[in-house]
């Protein structure tokens, strides 16, 4: 056995779980800062984002030496790969995360209005596809991931649904514009992060089956899948 | 040009004892397959039978079928007659130390009675070309002994010296397991060239060297052939989980 390898290994995983809750809180908070028009919990994701630029350098500075010193190969190759790029994608969800809290910090200055979207229950919808993407890389297991890919389309279609709506609420309600128009980008911003889950679910069963996913490559039993996005 | 290596039953034994089992494999024509294992898996034995070597062990025997091209080894060829196709280059350089540079990579065809002079001269010089070592020893041919050289450049004139009597096939036995990174390097990047005209099959323990080198990777264990593929297959997702556990270093 490599016990100093399997010890690298291993804190490459914890660091990447930190970042992971790190992430998942952010979303957490900025939906809940705007639901409630909270302005304490936007400030927290703003410092929480130096956190998760931070840990996202140190996973990379490992991953890198790792790859440098120990050469490795197979499933601890996989690995790697799939951990440098989960981290790219939760820095990215953290940058999310900051964008929808300033848009709240933005909507707080701006009278409350009945806007017909549920932003409430797509950030339900969003933060556990975030939470479950991170359990299958917890678990190793490449059937929690897949459910995370047939999850996408629930929240595409809230967006779609979303931007009906809000479109319409903007011609009928003039003076709801900026509201309503805030409202479309927090739900923008969310369904980017479930673009982000979604890549992370692909590169779990990347790591786990060996198996590319992306760009409508089909595990076994998977269902069509939209492309992946770079947001 | 290389020609393509049938190994169908394959099982090699000492004494007694059963080195190799049933051993299936096919070695594509102008491509490097390397293989893989821990020691004493069997490996350089299975290169060893490709050339008729193992037999040359007291009680070592040979059983199955092996065939270099449309040569049957184990079925009418002399050993002379196969190993004028089937070059061999060792762990260790063993040049013929007192012989000249020049004499060592013509020993091979003098020893088959070649004698023009002329031509034997062009492929001296052909077969330090490709062995990446002319440029290294053309001033000091007849002057220096093959012993004078460097590890890495012993191991260059081994490889001349088997390709002067140009074979189809070269087997490589860890060559370079006593060489340094840069000598190393050379010789890598002499496999890399060297596959165009010949078909290589090399015994490696260094995994990241299969993975340079080879196109296609075999896995011993324990005498058998645990995995063949593609070579990125068996370092990236491999089939079988004892070749995972080997290639990713949890084996044992």
């Amino acid at each position: 056995m490599r016990t100093r390898f399997q010890q690298q290994m291993e804190e490459l995983r914890e660091k990447l779980l930190r970042m992971g809750g790190l992430a998942e809180l952010a979303v957490d908070r900025a939906c809940q800062a705007y639901t409630e028009r909270d302005l304490t919990r936007c400030h927290l994701v703003l410092e929480n984002e130096s956190l998760i630029n931070a840990g996202e350098r140190e996973i990379d500075e490992l991953a890198f030496d790792i790859l440098a010193t120990q050469q490795p190969a197979a499933t601890d190759l996989r690995f790697i790969l799939a951990v440098t790029k989960i981290n790219a994608d939760l820095e990215r969800v953290g940058d999310q995360a900051v964008n929808i809290a300033e848009r709240v910090m933005d909507l707080i200055e701006l009278p409350a209005v009945e806007l017909p979207v549920d932003i409430g229950r797509m950030a339900t919808a969003v933060s556990a596809m975030v939470r479950r993407a991170l359990e299958s890389f917890v678990e190793g297991k490449a059937e929690l991931a897949q459910a995370v890919l047939e999850m996408d389309h629930v929240v595409d279609r809230m967006r779609d649904e979303a931007f009906i709506v809000l479109v319409r609420k903007m011609n009928e309600e003039p003076q709801a514009t900026q509201q309503a128009l805030d409202a479309l980008l927090v739900a923008r911003n969310l369904e980017r992060v479930a673009d982000h889950a979604t890549n992370i679910a692909e590169d779990v069963i990347f790591w786990v089956l060996g198996a590319d996913v992306r760009h409508h490559a089909q595990a076994a039993g998977a269902a069509p899948r939209p492309e992946r996005t770079e947001a | 040009m290389g020609v393509g290596i049938k190994v169908e039953h394959l099982n090699a034994f000492y004494g007694k004892t059963q080195a190799l089992f049933d051993i299936n494999l096919t070695v594509q024509a102008n491509h490097a397959t390397a293989l893989i294992g821990p020691s004493g898996c069997g490996k350089s034995t299975f290169i060893r039978c490709l050339n008729r070597m193992h037999e040359t062990i007291p009680d070592a025997t040979v059983q199955g079928s092996v065939r270099i091209g449309e040569l049957s080894v184990y079925n009418g060829t002399s050993a002379t007659q196969l190993r004028r196709r089937v070059g061999m280059v060792f762990q260790k350089p063993n040049p013929f130390p007192t012989m000249s540079i020049y004499d060592n990579v013509a020993a091979g065809l003098k020893l088959n009675g070649f004698t023009n002079r002329k031509q034997l001269e062009e492929i001296v010089h052909k077969s330090l070309i490709s062995s990446a070592l002319w440029d290294e020893v053309k001033d000091s041919l007849h002057k220096k002994s093959g012993a004078s050289l460097s590890g890495g450049q012993q191991q260059r004139l081994c490889i001349a010296r088997a390709l002067a009597v140009q074979p189809e096939v070269l087997l490589m036995d860890e060559p370079c397991s006593a060489l340094d990174p840069i000598s190393t390097g050379k010789i890598e990047e002499l496999i890399f060239q060297l596959k165009e005209q010949y078909t290589i099959v090399i015994v490696t323990h260094n995994m990241q060297q299969a993975a340079r080198v080879a196109e296609f990777t075999g896995f011993f264990l324990l005498g058998k052939m645990i995995e063949f593929d593609k070579t990125e297959k068996i370092f990236t997702t491999p089939s079988d989980k004892r070749t995972e556990d080997y290639v990713t270093g949890r084996f044992g």
